[in-house]
């Protein structure tokens, strides 16, 4: 069944939307993770303009973000604290972000901006992360117990503005969590994502936060961030198509559930390659994309900002 | 009330020797939700007073057009070893959509000089006025090339079958992925390439319904439509939510 989008001003078919919904929902929900890193290259590939698939994912991810910071509330895994300082942060990025994104829209590279912030995000992301898990197996396999690794007092600890969170335990400067707030601010408004792959490494290594307070946390942040960027996009590049959002998001809520069921059956480590695998597929494609000389080396676009 | 019109035209202007009429199957286009494009099928007749001549056999060509609008063609080239655009080219008109038909080869139907004069084929109907820039051309080219792939330009040579030099009938095919305007249909008679009489109607593409609604409100009401698309992502978030709780319990 083909379906026009209002904002995009392209016609698809409305199980595509769906199934790509339903996909990154599976996949989310095994991982973890928002997925938004995944679906706005799937939108560009199915031929929406890479502006309103940046906008719409936003929207999209307000949903997903919030039927899982609820199941976290339920289970006091927020900081809210934490959340609320990260969030003025990201609130500054996001505005940050929109502003970029805009000015190169108008000279015709926003294109290479969000591809070249994927390649290179994804890149480290995944890299780190497949490094990481790969150590992880083999230790798990080798005999001898784990050395226990000390708590570190870094950067964190020694800056001023200091401040008690509670539920996280800590007692450090506001500065460093408001510093990531900004660069994932900045992400979500140029890349379409939540932020979640860059935010939570960043929590548990910089932060030092305990894990079971990380991904509550920042789901929290990520609604009010992309909830923001949504609005930004959508007064000042009429970019946010609703349509194409409730199709994405109607797929993407029962695929996250699937995936849930499917993840519990899956070893953690093994979760890990699995999702650093991916990341470095998606990283792998947008960068020959890049390397490689397209078949059709111009391009259309509209003139000024719109 | 067009009957009328023509008419009117008939008695009012001097009979000139051939008249083109024109009827369309429809002059408004609904873009719905579920809009997959249009046909729209076009018929007519000449108009004449005297014999048919068969020596300097008419002709007939047809241009649609959409509402134009300026656009950027950019050009990509190898910088530090990825490929970014280099180069932008304004093309001041650019029509969003075109399509030219015609009833016989393009050389028999039509001289460059009427072509000129008329703006009938895309490479007339396209401006670009400001382009001082070498091989500014290319740029052209390529946004007829692209646009041609997505099937919002069309060159249908010989598409019009045209029996006996009075009836002629043809359709023309609109992609599903048009834009709002005012799109024009332009009927232009030929003998010998040289232009003999020509016609003009307009066909309105809207939005409706739904596709209306939304998009007007995102233009005129962005504050009151970015915060109605995340009260539905948070309403959408809840619910997912809530019923799966529910299906656990």
């Amino acid at each position: 069944m083909q379906i026009y989008l209002p904002i995009a001003e392209v016609s698809v078919n409305a199980f595509l939307l769906l199934g790509l919904g339903g996909l990154v929902g599976v996949l989310s929900g095994m991982f973890g993770v928002g997925g938004g890193f995944l679906m706005t290259p799937l939108l560009f590939f199915i031929g929406i303009p890479p502006a309103v698939a940046v906008a719409t994912e936003a929207n999209q991810i307000v949903a997903s973000s919030f039927s899982g910071a609820l199941a976290h509330l339920r289970r006091r895994t927020v900081d809210l604290r934490m959340g609320t300082v990260l969030l003025i942060g990201g609130l500054i990025g996001a505005a940050l972000g929109v502003q970029i994104f805009n000015a190169l829209r108008a000279i015709g590279q926003v294109d290479l901006l969000v591809r070249l912030s994927y390649v290179v995000f994804l890149g480290i992301v995944g890299g780190l992360m497949f490094i990481e898990s790969l150590r992880a197996l083999r230790r798990s396999r080798a005999p001898g117990g784990v050395k226990p690794t000390r708590r570190k007092h870094g950067l964190a600890h020694s800056l001023p503005f200091k401040m008690r969170f509670r539920t996280s335990g800590l007692y450090i400067s506001v500065i460093p969590p408001i510093i990531v707030g900004i660069l994932v601010g900045i992400l979500a408004a140029i890349m379409g994502v939540g932020g979640g792959f860059i935010m939570v490494p960043a929590m548990i290594y910089i932060l030092g936060m305990p894990t079971k307070v990380v991904v509550g946390t920042s789901l929290f942040q990520i609604i009010f961030v992309t909830g923001f960027t949504t609005l930004l996009h959508a007064t000042t590049n009429y970019t946010v198509d609703i349509i194409l959002a409730v199709l994405l998001l109607l797929g993407g809520v029962i695929g996250a559930q699937i995936g849930t069921q499917l993840g519990a059956r899956l070893k953690a480590e093994q979760l890990r390659i699995l999702l650093s695998i991916m990341v470095l597929a998606v990283c792998g494609k947008l960068a020959l994309d890049l390397l490689i000389q397209p078949s059709e080396l111009f391009s259309v676009g509209a003139v000024g900002g719109h | 009330m067009l009957r009328a019109l023509l008419l009117l035209i008939a008695l009012v202007v001097p009979a000139q020797a051939e008249e083109v009429v024109v009827g369309l199957s429809q002059n408004r286009i609904a873009i719905t939700t579920n809009f997959d494009g249009s046909e729209i099928l076009i018929f007519g007749a000449v108009k004449r007073e005297e014999a048919i001549s068969d020596d300097h056999p008419l002709q007939i060509v047809l241009a649609v057009a959409g509402p134009s609008e300026p656009v950027n063609v950019r050009r990509k080239a190898r910088r530090f070893g990825i490929w970014v655009n280099t180069d932008t080219i304004e093309v001041d008109r650019a029509p969003s959509f075109y399509a030219v038909a015609t009833s016989d080869d393009w050389t028999k139907v039509i001289t460059d000089t009427e072509d000129l004069r008329h703006h009938i084929s895309i490479r007339r109907a396209i401006r670009s006025v400001g382009a001082t820039m070498a091989g500014s051309e290319d740029f052209t080219e390529a946004l007829i090339r692209i646009r041609e792939g997505k099937a919002l330009y069309q060159t249908n040579i010989g598409s019009i079958s045209f029996e006996e030099q009075t009836l002629f009938s043809t359709s023309v095919r609109l992609p599903a992925n048009l834009t709002e305007g005012d799109y024009t249909a332009r009927f232009f008679l030929t003998r010998d390439g040289a232009v003999v009489d020509s016609y003009e109607t307009v066909i309105a593409v809207q939005k409706v319904g739904l596709e209306r609604f939304l998009f007007r409100l995102s233009r005129e009401q962005p504050l009151i439509y970015g915060l109605m698309s995340i009260a539905i992502a948070i309403f959408a978030g809840w619910g997912a939510s809530a019923a799966f709780r529910l299906v656990r319990n």
